[in-house]
């Protein structure tokens, strides 16, 4: 005969809304680890999308993420002549507002050459960039449908295609366009701008400039021996895809990640309290069966698993409810809400500690219950 | 009826609470005892012990002085006392509460079958005897229900039927008319006196209800804690 179960199914409204609300404290816990995990997804999300295996960027800079980085076009040619590179491809990266049919839109703008790295990986609709202008490739976070039209440093562009998880850092989604189109919107001055640079002798119209190659190594290729060679350019600086992950996840989302770290640990500290009292209350609510039981002979061990039976249930009620609370609404999300078996197996077996450690306040107080309680009106 | 042997045997108990300058005597020098088969009344005013002595004799409150016997084992005795006191709860004794105290998130044959799966008997079986003593105390219409569900009169033979479970050798009552009116109080009574006949157990019984003094095979008065007259 199981008590716990017993009593629950007696109070069987009151368990339910409990753990409904225990189960709307969770998300909010189980939400903030996703989004914790979702910051460094996202900040990883263009490296991995990319596949490459080396960053060449100006020097003296940890360019394009981390620091602004500008090289000349060539230098792409430049690498791609290296040995051990098997493709390189120019990429420019800067952020705009866009006005979209929805509204103004902020994205991060890449720019790059079809058929060499530095586009998409994946197409999910539509398809990917072609030779005409003015096309663009935009990740489903945009909400551009196909064939939207959007205006973009004043020229128009036609959505042809969109991809899916490319965001930036920051979590404004990726659009991809030509690196031409791209050049002259970043670099090219507008007529009057570029009447007062010439006048003033400097050049107004070259825009070959790039933020960065983006370079795919033979398999045999060492990625570290490669960037050494790169490296020799003084002009240049090479980081692997290794370091540019570490760089992204331990320079130019830090502080995101520590102010969410540190708010999810508030938010578990709060779920700890509050579950530890609905115990405490629950078991006091019990305090005169509890003083029968004891009267009638049972062991404290029945005691003690009534206490932590109920601790234990209530917990995976309430996670269960958390679960599906967090997965049916985490598309509302403006950024990532990355959870991942391992991430909700470690909630749980949190969510597990807490319940345990929570009920050893009220099975202390129960069994301090005199028998003697259950006499008397 | 048989009285040759006591099943409960109290020989100069006393009670103190407190110490020093607070202590308040609440038992003193307290001797009585319950043979099989009898039932015993325990009568007095509010504060004169009764409760006290009862919570003595059901091993949940330690005397300051004396020596209890449960069934030819020593319980007290100045400086003994029995280890494992639950486990001398579960086995030997029966408790009737003034408010039956039946568990309300079991059913009425649930709350009997407990005390038995307690002592470890197979969930089964503890509920085939439960149905057997519900049929007994004529309640055994009732088995499935809730406890909210039955009347205090119901209610109340359902907690005997508890207390009975284990075919202890003493019951212990603590005011257990106190919530019925006359008819039904006459009647719980009268099963009392039918089990203590038929399972030979002693039972003594708290109470202050004037209605049921004639049940009783003998009246023990408690006056500050003492024994006022023993009939």
């Amino acid at each position: 005969m199981n008590l716990a179960f017993a009593d629950i199914r007696h109070r069987l409204g009151r368990f339910l809304m409990t753990c409904v609300g225990l189960g709307l404290l969770m998300a909010v816990a189980l939400s903030m680890v996703g989004i914790y995990q979702g910051v460094v997804a996202e900040a990883l999300a263009l490296t991995r999308s990319l596949r490459a295996d080396l960053w060449v960027v100006e020097s003296g800079t940890r360019g394009p993420f981390a620091e602004a980085s500008r090289i000349p076009g060539d230098v792409r040619e430049m690498i791609a002549r290296v040995p051990g590179v098997d493709a390189a491809g120019a990429i420019t990266l800067r952020t705009a507002e866009m006005r979209a049919p929805q509204g103004l839109l902020r994205a991060q703008v890449m720019g790059y050459e079809p058929g060499r790295p530095g586009g998409p990986a994946a197409i999910e609709s539509g398809r990917g960039l072609g030779g005409a202008r003015f096309e663009m490739v935009a990740d489903a976070r945009a909400r551009l449908p196909l064939g939207a039209m959007v205006t973009l440093g004043g020229d128009r562009y036609r959505v042809v295609g969109t991809t899916r998880g490319l965001v930036a850092s920051g979590g404004d989604p990726l659009v991809f366009i030509q690196l031409r189109d791209s050049q002259e919107l970043q670099f090219k001055l507008a007529p009057p701008a570029a009447r007062r640079a010439l006048a003033a002798g400097s050049s107004a119209g070259g825009t070959d400039t790039i933020n960065a190659v983006v370079a795919q190594l033979s398999p045999a290729a060492d990625p570290d021996a490669v960037a050494e060679t790169v490296r020799r350019w003084k002009h240049l600086a090479a980081l692997t895809d290794a370091e540019q992950g570490e760089l992204l996840t331990r320079s130019v989302v830090n502080r995101a990640r520590v102010q969410l770290g540190m708010f999810t640990v508030v938010l578990l500290f709060v779920s700890a309290v509050i579950i530890t009292l609905i115990i405490y209350t629950m078991t006091m609510d019990k305090l005169r069966e509890i003083a029968t039981l004891k009267l009638i002979g049972a062991p404290d061990r029945t005691i003690v698993g009534l206490v932590l039976q109920q601790a234990m249930l209530l917990g995976v009620a309430g996670y269960a409810a958390a679960i599906a609370i967090v997965f049916m609404t985490r598309g509302l999300f403006p950024r990532t809400v990355a959870l991942g078996p391992a991430e909700v197996a470690m909630m749980a077996g949190v969510i597990g500690g807490i319940c345990i450690l929570g009920s050893l306040a009220s099975i202390r107080a129960a069994l301090r219950i005199e028998p003697q309680q259950a006499l008397g009106g | 009826m048989e009285t040759d042997a006591p099943l409960v045997r109290v020989e100069g108990l006393g009670k103190t609470f407190g110490t020093g300058e607070a202590a308040v005597p609440a038992l003193a020098d307290v001797t009585l005892q319950v043979a099989a088969g009898e039932v015993v009344g325990l009568r007095g005013p509010s504060g004169s012990g009764k409760s006290t002595l009862l919570n003595i004799i059901a091993c949940i409150l330690e005397p300051s002085a004396g020596r209890l016997r449960l069934g030819g084992e020593t319980v007290w005795d100045g400086a003994y006392r029995v280890a494992d006191l639950r486990r001398l709860r579960r086995e030997r004794i029966g408790f009737i509460f003034q408010f039956h105290n039946l568990l309300p998130f079991l059913t009425a044959v649930d709350n009997v079958a407990l005390a038995m799966t307690l002592l470890g008997t197979e969930l089964a079986a503890a509920r085939a005897r439960a149905r057997a003593l519900l049929d007994y105390l004529q309640v055994g219409r009732r088995a499935e229900a809730m406890p909210a569900r039955l009347s205090g009169g119901e209610a109340q033979r359902v907690a005997i039927a508890r207390a009975l479970a284990n075919r202890p050798r003493v019951i212990l009552a603590d005011e257990p008319t106190a919530a019925l009116d006359s008819e039904r109080a006459r009647v719980v009574m009268d099963l009392l006196r039918q089990v203590a006949q038929d399972q030979q157990a002693a039972i003594l019984v708290v109470t202050h209800d004037e209605k049921i003094f004639d049940r009783f095979d003998r009246m023990i008065a408690l006056r500050d804690g003492r024994i006022e007259a023993a009939g």
